[in-house]
């Protein structure tokens, strides 16, 4: 807009540069978050992940050489391998830890008493000794090897599908959808008819009504959590699922009936007026005409409170999880394991990205309603 | 019972519940109670019409009133009285009041609660408005706009593991897997060094004392020299005054802090735990959530500079203004009212922020702010008395807000 008195080709380039490097900002931390999934936790804790691309040659901490002795001729050999992955490549070893890289790949290392020790490129050792080693210490071995890119979905089969991890993501997974899915679509219709009520009756106090759930609107609900548990618990319901519906119930309510009830006014009154002269109920034409134009806001706000639910930590904490842990769901899940397993970010990446894989794809799939919503939403 | 069976039978009796609902009470109305027939016909329709609207408004209006208008009372009088061992409670004044006023971790809350509230919404509005501003003027703006959209997707507890890996920290004699870290090391106080810790970021905050100053210039000098006989109006003179005063603070403030940069020893070659950092680790919090709300701020400006006219552009390019002047006595003059309330949305989320703190220092290391502290005294501490009394503060701070909404929504409604 601003260079419609003749285009600047260099001014251009660097509103260009700057919204690559703008975006290259933004999606960098989900980015090492995505990438951090898919790497071994070797790798993980080994490279940044910025680096998962590039063959890595470093030094590997000490591996202890263990296997089966056996017999042969004369003298006794263990035999096996430094590494699980195949394709790592030595490229010099040692046995000491002052000299790390004394030998090259095939040396042959004489460890005293006449014991040798030789390790192959591939990772591949051989140990030899003229008499029985025992139960004694076998030596280590120290590395140094180019590791090439390697990704796994292993992280992703251990927590979402090996129903021996306790840590696992699967039952929270089954248990978000249990708390988004009712907690998404009831106050759809609730909020749909007071918003009806709102936009196209008339009725005295209809004005205070819309002002105060304007005022609603921003209601913090950390008010709302000791009076709402004290009732839950006087009526019986305590902690569950029912409970934590209820409540998003509620704090959904006054974004849905403003949302559907902006929509609904900029609906034609044409059509509202014939429907009435040819004998329609308000009950009619709510279901018949007023429902299915709306799609869009009830669309918006759907994705809204769907987002809302399923990201949630506050307000499943307070009126879902009890001590059992048995309705646990992903926030909370995450954040035990940032408590125990705050360094191994192959297990906290890995179910970090499986809560947010969900909302990630509703957002990508369904964005224009999403951004409609929140055009309509922002109070004006 | 199976809890997703459960939900089954709940969405299947919520919605069937609503709808059978609404239905027969319609029908009830209609033909029991004021049936639209017989001698009183005409009489009976218009009071049918009367009631009408309340019930459609009914289920939505007691969810309502329980689940958001009771508790504020509740959680005032919870914030009085003092819950007894057997059960009951006792009025206590304002006792829970002063006993919360009177602990160094409430006040730790507030101030960065307070800082939060500053930084943030400033800085997402201020990313929001570039990122608006500068994708709309390109080809590929739309796939720009989604992608820095996303993180609005993403939870806050997830954002918070992804900003973990970032901060993290691993001793000296490990490769560093957390990026703030890794490029930290990079630093050696050489040259380089010098030039982007020192230099760049005096540059940066010069650049942004002279925005501020310009921007506090551009308000207070109708008052000083009125354009061509124009009164400015009176009503605005508090904010006026209010902006003039905030710039002036912030200009002092950044060019104290360039002086600042110049002299402060930077711990190279020391990894650092970013989140154990006093005072600075509140804003390695508050990243996150800048990162979450930009997104939202550059939807929202970008619709507001679309609908800016472009005439009133055209015709300042015609009169010679520069790009700085359309932007700011052009273009920022017709959208102020969307950024007052992309600023104030984001105002409400940063009173609330609680997750983000609580997943990554749990308020520790002088981090707290006071949704977390609130949790802590009602769920930790068990202390219904103070903890109601904090939730009253983040309302008290949320009311003014409140009020500013219902008013200008009634206003519009006129």
């Amino acid at each position: 807009m601003d260079n419609i008195a003749g285009s600047k080709s260099s001014l251009s380039w660097a509103v260009q540069i700057s919204v690559v490097l703008l975006v290259a900002l933004w999606i960098f931390p989900t980015l090492g978050l995505l990438i951090s999934s898919f790497r071994t936790a070797d790798q993980i804790s080994n490279s940044g992940w910025w680096s998962s691309l590039t063959t890595q040659v470093k030094q590997n901490p000490a591996i202890r050489v263990a296997g089966v002795e056996v017999e042969q001729d004369g003298v006794f050999v263990i035999e096996g391998r430094l590494f699980t992955a195949a394709n790592v490549v030595i490229e010099a070893w040692g046995n000491n830890a002052n000299r790390p890289q004394e030998f090259a790949p095939g040396d042959v290392a004489d460890l005293g008493d006449g014991v040798t020790l030789t390790v192959a490129e591939d990772g591949a050792y051989r140990l030899a000794s003229p008499v029985s080693l025992g139960d004694g210490r076998l030596p280590r071995v120290f590395t140094t090897a180019a590791t090439p890119p390697e990704f796994t979905l292993g992280n992703y089969e251990n927590m979402l599908f090996n129903p021996a991890n306790i840590e696992g993501m699967a039952k929270a997974f089954f248990n978000t959808l249990t708390v988004t899915i009712p907690a998404t679509i009831i106050p759809i219709l609730v909020a749909a008819f007071a918003a009806y009520a709102l936009a196209w009756m008339d009725f005295p106090g209809r004005a205070l009504l819309i002002a105060a759930i304007v005022g609603l609107l921003v209601v913090p609900l950390q008010l709302a959590l000791i009076p709402l548990l004290k009732f839950h618990n006087q009526i019986g319901i305590g902690k569950g699922y029912l409970g934590v519906w209820l409540a998003h119930t509620g704090f959904g309510l006054p974004l849905a009936i403003y949302l559907l009830r902006n929509y609904m006014v900029g609906l034609p009154r044409d059509i509202i007026e014939n429907a009435k002269v040819d004998g329609a109920t308000d009950f009619q034409i709510f279901t018949k005409i007023i429902l299915p134009l709306s799609f869009p806001a009830l669309a918006s706000f759907a994705i809204f409170q769907f987002l809302w639910t399923w990201n949630d930590l506050l307000v499943a904490m307070v009126f879902l999880i009890d001590s059992s842990g048995e309705t646990t769901v992903m926030t909370k899940q995450i954040i035990e394991l940032l408590g125990t397993r705050g360094g191994n970010w192959e297990i906290l990446a890995t179910a970090a990205f499986v809560s947010i894989a969900v909302p990630l794809v509703v957002f990508f799939a369904m964005q224009k309603y999403l951004v409609r919503g929140l055009l309509a939403g922002s109070v004006k | 019972m199976n809890p997703a069976l459960q939900g089954l039978i709940t969405i299947i009796i919520g919605v069937g519940g609503c709808v059978g609902y609404f239905y027969f009470s319609n029908v009830f109305l209609d033909k029991v109670l004021f049936p639209a027939r017989g001698p009183q016909a005409g009489r009976n329709i218009n009071r049918a019409n009367m009631i009408r609207p309340w019930l459609f408004l009914f289920p939505a209006l007691a969810a309502l009133g329980l689940y958001l208008a009771y508790p504020v009372v509740e959680t005032l009088r919870l914030s009085l009285t003092k819950r007894l061992p057997g059960g009951g409670s006792e009025w206590v004044g304002l006792a829970n009041y002063n006993q919360m006023f009177a602990e160094p971790k409430f006040w730790e809350a507030l101030s960065n609660n307070m800082m939060w509230l500053i930084v943030v919404p400033a800085a997402a509005t201020a990313f929001g408005l570039l990122a608006a501003q500068l994708t709309d003027r390109i080809k590929w703006g739309a796939v720009a706009k989604s992608l820095i959209f996303m993180p609005m997707a993403i939870s806050f507890v997830g954002a918070a593991v992804i900003f973990k890996l970032i901060y993290d920290t691993r001793p000296l004699d490990q490769a560093q897997i957390g990026v703030l870290n890794a490029v930290w090391l990079q630093f050696n106080g050489g040259p380089m060094s010098f030039f982007v810790l020192r230099i760049v970021p005096a540059v940066l905050l010069a650049a942004f004392a002279g925005i501020v100053a310009y921007v506090g210039w551009l308000f207070v000098k109708p008052m000083i020299q009125p354009e061509g006989g124009r009164k400015v109006p009176a009503a605005t003179m508090p904010l006026r005054v209010l902006v003039g005063l905030a710039a002036i603070w912030l200009v002092f403030l950044s060019l104290r802090s360039v002086i600042g940069v110049f002299g402060y020893q930077f711990p190279y070659g020391v990894a650092q735990n970013w989140l154990t950092i006093p005072f600075w680790n509140n804003f390695f919090l508050m990243v996150v959530l800048i990162w979450i709300q930009t997104g939202f701020a550059m939807v929202i400006l970008s619709a507001a500079l679309r609908g800016i006219p472009e005439e009133t552009i055209e015709a300042a390019i015609v009169d010679g203004a520069n790009p700085f002047q359309i932007f700011f006595k052009i273009k920022m003059p017709q959208i102020i009212g969307t950024i007052v309330v992309v600023w104030t949305t984001i105002t409400i989320t940063v009173l609330k922020v609680f997750d983000i703190v609580f997943a990554m220092s749990n308020g520790q290391w002088q981090t707290q702010v006071l949704a977390n502290y609130m949790y802590d005294k009602l769920f930790r501490a068990l202390d219904w008395g103070v903890g109601s009394a904090s939730a009253m503060i983040i309302m008290l701070l949320v009311s003014p807000i409140l009020v500013w909404n219902v008013y200008t929504a009634r206003k519009e409604m006129r």
